[in-house]
C-alpha cells in the first residue's frame, strides 16, 4: 500500500510516497487511511478531507494556498487547483 | 571539533588553497579559463558582466569579485582584465590588497598586447602562487572557523519533508559547535516569512526578514513580474510543489532552529557567528555565487530533482532524499537521505551523518562536483546593461 505523509495534525492535505491510481487505499502516516478519488503522481497532495473552493490548504501546519474550485477527499491538490494569497507584510511586522 | 585548514592572516581559516584566476569582465573570462587550465591547483571563474552596467550592478559585482578573492579558500588570485572596463584590474587588485595580505597580481589584456602575451604573464604568475600555495601546511583548525553556506535547488516535495530539515539539523549540530551557517534565497522566504522570523533574535532583524520579502515583491512588480508566476519552477511543480509558499516553508526548514543573529544584504560578509541569513534570489547558483563572495568555505546543497552544480572555489555537498532521484543521478549526487522518507533514518541520525560527511569535507575530501571541476557562477543584476 502506498503511504502518504502527514506533517502537521492541522494540515488537510498529505504527501503521497508513491504514484496511485483511482480506488487505491493510500495509507497515511501519522494517522488512517483514504481511499483515492483520481490519479495522484508521485509526491503530490492528496486532500484528507472535501476541500471547498476558498476553503484554505494547510501543510507544516500552515497556510500553503486557498482552493480554486471544490476538491473532493481523495483528491489531487496541486498548482492546477490551489493559488497562492498575496502577503499583508505590514501586519507581521512587530 | 576540529578540522584541518588552512590558516589565514585574517578571516576565517580555508578548507582549499586555491590560487583563484579572476577576469574583471566578461572579456578576461576566456583568457582566464586559458591560464587556469595550464597550472595545476589554479581554478577559474566565468564572469558574465563588469561593462556597460548601472551603478548598482556594478556595485554588486565588484562586491562578489572582492569576495572571491577574499574568500578564505582562495591562497591568492592572478586578475585578468581587459583595460576599458568598468573597474580596471588595478583598481581591482588595490581594493583587494587593502583588504587582505594574500599574494595578489594583475594584468591588462590591452596593455599586455593580445591574449597571448598576457596568458604567458599570467600563467609564470599563477605558476609561482601554486608553487608557494603547495608548501603552506594544513593546521588544525576549530570548527568556529567553519561558515557553511546552505542552499537548495531543483526542489520537489521531498525537500521540505526530508532532506531540509535534516540539514537544519546539521545546522543546529554545527551552531551548538561554535560553527556559522549562512542561509539564503529570500524569494523562498515568501509564504513562510512569518514563521523566519520567528527564529529571529531581535524585532529589528524580524522585521528586516519580512521587509526583505515585502521589498522583493515590490521590485519584481516594478518589472511587470508577479513573484507568484514564476515561483514554483516549472520543475517543481511536477515535483508536487504547487505555489510559493508551499514551497518556502519547505525551503526555510533548512536552516535550522536556531536564532538569527544577523540579516546580510546580498555577498555581504557577516560580522556575526550563528546562524545568519542573506538576501538573495532564488535562483541557486547566483545564491551560492553571492554566498562564497560573503565568505562561505563550505556549501551544503539540498536537491529533490538532482542537479550537477558546483562551485570552483567552495566545495558544493549534494544531497538528496528522493530515492528515485539519487539513483539516477548518483554521479551528481554525495548523500542519500531517502531512508527518511523511507521511514529508516531518524532526522536526527540524517544530522550526525551530514555533520560527518560536511567535517570530511573540510578535511579535504572532494564533492562529487568538485571532482568534475565545475565553477557555476551567476551574478545577480538589478537593472538592464546600458
Amino acid at each position: 500500500m502506498i503511504k502518504a505523509i502527514l506533517l502537521d495534525g492541522k494540515d488537510n492535505v498529505a504527501t503521497c510516497t508513491g504514484a496511485v491510481k483511482i480506488g487505491d487505499v493510500i495509507q497515511i502516516i501519522g494517522g488512517g487511511e483514504i481511499v483515492c478519488a483520481e490519479d495522484i503522481p508521485i509526491w503530490h497532495k492528496v486532500a484528507l478531507r472535501p476541500i471547498g473552493k476558498g476553503d484554505k490548504i494547510f501543510k507544516y501546519g500552515e497556510i500553503i494556498g486557498e482552493a480554486l474550485a471544490d476538491i473532493a477527499a481523495g483528491g489531487r491538490v496541486s498548482h492546477e487547483n490551489i493559488f497562492s494569497v498575496p502577503r499583508d507584510y505590514a501586519s507581521e511586522m512587530i | 571539533m576540529n578540522f584541518w585548514g588552512y590558516k589565514r592572516a585574517e578571516g576565517r581559516a580555508g578548507i582549499r588553497n586555491h590560487v583563484l584566476i579572476l577576469p574583471t569582465c566578461a572579456c578576461g573570462s576566456e583568457t582566464a579559463r586559458i591560464v587556469a587550465s595550464q597550472v595545476r591547483g589554479a581554478v577559474n571563474i566565468i564572469f558574465n558582466t563588469g561593462c556597460s552596467d548601472v551603478a548598482a550592478n556594478t556595485a554588486l559585482s565588484q562586491k562578489i569579485l572582492t569576495g572571491f578573492a577574499l574568500n578564505p579558500n582562495v591562497f591568492g588570485a592572478v586578475i585578468i582584465g581587459l583595460g576599458c572596463e568598468t573597474v580596471p584590474h588595478a583598481k581591482l587588485r588595490d581594493k583587494i590588497q587593502s583588504l587582505t595580505g594574500k599574494p595578489v597580481v594583475s594584468f591588462g589584456i590591452q596593455e599586455e598586447g593580445g591574449t597571448l602575451k598576457t596568458i604567458a604573464k599570467a600563467v609564470r604568475a599563477a605558476r609561482d602562487l601554486a608553487a608557494e600555495a603547495a608548501l603552506q601546511q594544513k593546521e588544525l583548525c576549530d570548527i568556529s572557523e567553519l561558515l557553511m553556506g546552505i542552499e537548495c535547488g531543483g526542489s520537489d516535495a521531498t525537500s521540505g519533508i526530508a532532506s531540509n530539515p535534516a540539514v537544519g539539523e546539521l545546522s543546529d549540530k554545527l551552531i551548538d559547535l561554535g560553527a556559522s551557517t549562512l542561509m539564503s534565497e529570500s524569494i523562498e522566504w515568501i509564504g513562510g516569512e512569518h514563521v523566519l522570523a520567528r527564529r529571529a533574535a531581535t524585532p529589528e532583524l524580524h522585521n528586516k526578514i519580512i521587509q526583505i520579502c515585502a521589498d522583493y515583491e515590490a521590485h519584481l512588480k516594478a518589472a511587470g513580474q508577479d513573484c507568484r508566476a514564476g515561483q514554483p519552477t516549472p520543475g517543481n511543480k511536477d515535483g508536487g510543489l504547487s505555489t510559493i509558499d508551499e514551497k518556502s516553508l519547505g525551503c526555510i526548514r533548512k536552516g535550522g532552529m536556531r536564532p538569527i543573529v544577523e540579516v546580510l544584504n546580498q555577498a555581504e560578509r557577516p560580522t556575526k557567528r550563528g546562524a545568519i541569513v542573506m538576501d538573495t534570489a532564488g535562483y541557486d547558483i547566483s545564491s551560492v555565487t553571492s554566498m562564497v563572495a560573503a565568505g562561505c568555505n563550505a556549501i551544503i546543497f539540498t536537491t529533490g530533482r538532482g542537479t550537477p552544480t558546483g562551485n570552483a572555489i567552495v566545495p558544493v555537498l549534494k544531497v538528496t532524499a528522493n530515492a528515485q532521484t539519487y539513483s539516477w543521478m548518483e554521479d551528481n549526487i554525495d548523500a542519500d537521505l531517502s531512508g527518511i522518507i523511507a521511514g529508516d533514518l531518524t532526522i536526527a541520525d540524517a544530522g550526525d551523518l551530514l555533520l560527518s560527511k560536511i567535517l570530511d569535507v573540510c578535511n579535504g575530501r572532494l564533492t562529487k562536483a568538485e571532482a568534475y571541476g565545475f565553477s557555476d557562477i551567476v551574478v545577480d543584476h538589478v537593472c538592464r546593461f546600458v
